[in-house]
């Protein structure tokens, strides 16, 4: 236990990328996939197909080529995200962390989308009606009546997202952010014969942390369960 | 059920409000609105009756441009109902719908419920829409339950809030798809009470309904509907002791059996 302890700093840092990527992504990814979801709904033909065309053609492409492409085609074509570069202390966000940040908003909004639309469905038509009726332009209806409701029947699907999004975050590690696989991987390396108990303490971690999440979106489930 | 409407919304009575002329619909092979030619004057009220299926919610859906109409024109105070977008919000808004499923926001409160409108669509503040909403719930007499949420209250509760909240838009019309239909029997006349104020302070409505007594009581019109036609128009005392058509000599006889 003691490679794990004197190395809690380090530790501690690596899961300070790892959940900023997180955040960052899980916050972006509800954003630009409830954007999506409206799409895949709206009354515009093109919109609808296009949001179609995206959510098959990126929820079908492993999450590791995704950010490759983020991060090794990106630049390629313009796409350097060398505007990004901000110091908080020891944390350096740069260039490769947004390609990653990037690339993770990228494949979990097409799940995102994915689950909201099955909560949009579960929505009865009538609420929509009555929110035409009063007067209400499609944006409206979406954020004000069907979202709020969409969001509260997605919850345990949208849970499982953000779930798979925090141990996603894993990927990056093997693309140049420091976060907590690389992290590992690196820990292991200095200390082989400690490996077992820092593969321990890092899976501990992600237990907690997922544990947390699960907790708060039970929370919220019940918290926001329509009466 | 009091206070009295602070403006007079029967201004300018007897003008034509609603007119829908040549109105033709159909859903594939099914002509749902047969050529329905139909006034509706400022501070009337009529009352749509008629079988099932014959068309009669198309006919209210079509009024708002929740359905299109594939012939003829509808205008709604002399002006033709626009095709899409902001014009067509704001029309909807000076329509107001009450649905036989309440179709209250379930994840709004009561207050919410009738303070959305006003606050997104007519951009007023929210203390004034509040007063409003305040205002409202009183005269339908829900005023002191604007915290609860719809599935907190009885199906007779929610109708009356969802003809509040059709009412905090002022509309021009009022437009009811068989508002009593999902009642309890005990909660249909709390409803048509509401109901009946409401004609009896001026309002124009368009009110889909089999409710003989208040059909009696309020209506200036009964239109008889039949397989996406109006059969028969006429005063209510007229048409339920004298009807014309065979159609509704034999449909009032089935619902007068119960
Ligand atoms: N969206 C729709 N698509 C196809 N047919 C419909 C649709 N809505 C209604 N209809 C049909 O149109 C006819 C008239 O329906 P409706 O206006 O609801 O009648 P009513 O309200 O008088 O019972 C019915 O035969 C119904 O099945
Ligand atoms: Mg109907």
């Amino acid at each position: 236990m003691n490679v794990v302890l004197d190395n809690a700093g380090d530790i501690a840092l690596a899961f300070i990328y790892t959940l900023s990527l997180f955040v960052v992504a899980g916050v972006l990814s509800l954003i630009f996939g409830a954007l999506l979801a409206a799409a895949r709904v709206g009354p515009v033909a093109v919109l609808r197909k296009a949001a179609a065309v995206y959510v098959m053609l990126i929820r079908n492409t492993p999450l590791l080529i995704v950010i490759i492409f983020f991060r090794f085609a990106g630049p390629k074509i313009g796409l350097t995200f060398g505007f990004v570069d901000i110091r908080v202390a020891d944390i350096r966000l740069n260039n490769l962390y947004a390609a990653c940040a990037v690339g993770l908003i990228v494949y979990t909004s097409s799940f995102v989308c994915e689950a909201l639309r099955s909560g949009i469905n579960a929505v009865p038509l009538g609420q929509a009606e009555a929110a035409r009726a009063i007067g209400l332009p499609f944006g409206g209806v979406m954020s004000q009546v069907i979202m709020p409701q969409a969001m509260r029947h997605a919850l345990p699907p949208l849970a499982s997202v953000q779930i798979a999004l925090l141990k996603n975050t894993t990927v990056c590690g093997a693309l140049g952010v420091f976060e907590a696989f690389a992290r590992m991987r690196g820990l292991t390396n200095d200390f082989a014969s400690a490996r077992t108990e820092i593969f321990l303490a890092f899976a501990l971690i992600f237990v907690v942390l997922v544990e947390v999440l699960s907790f708060v979106a039970y929370r919220l489930e019940r918290r926001w369960r329509i009466a | 059920m009091s206070a009295a409407p602070e403006e007079d919304i029967s201004a300018g009575r007897g003008e034509p409000l609603v007119v829908l002329e040549g109105v033709n619909k159909w859903f594939g092979d099914l002509h749902v609105l047969q050529d329905i030619n139909v006034t509706v004057n400022r501070g009337e009220v009529v009352v749509v009756i008629g079988p099932s299926g014959s068309g009669k919610s198309t006919l209210c859906r079509a009024i708002n441009r929740l359905e299109t109409i594939d012939r003829g024109a509808i205008t709604l105070d002399g002006k033709p109902l626009p095709q899409e977008g902001k014009e067509l919000a704001n029309l909807r808004a000076e329509v107001g719908m009450v649905f036989q499923s309440f179709n209250l926001f379930a994840h709004k409160t009561i207050r919410e419920n009738v303070t959305l409108g006003p606050i997104k669509v007519r951009k007023m503040s929210k203390a004034k829409a509040d007063a409003k909403a305040a205002e409202l719930l009183d005269r339908v007499g829900i005023g002191h339950q604007a915290d609860k949420y719809p599935a907190q209250l009885s199906g007779g509760q929610q109708q009356r809030v969802a003809i509040a909240r059709a009412l905090a838009m002022e509309p021009k019309v009022m437009l009811f798809d068989e508002p009593t239909s999902a009642l309890d029997p005990e909660m249909i006349k709390e409803v048509l009470d509401v109901m009946v104020d409401l004609a009896e302070q001026g309002m124009t409505m368009i009110v889909v309904t089999h409710e003989m007594g208040f059909a009696r009581t309020a209506a200036d019109r009964v239109l008889f509907m039949a397989d996406g036609a109006v059969v028969e128009e006429n005063t209510p005392e007229e048409f339920f002791t004298n009807p014309q058509s065979e159609r509704a000599k034999d449909f009032l006889g089935k619902i007068l059996k119960h």
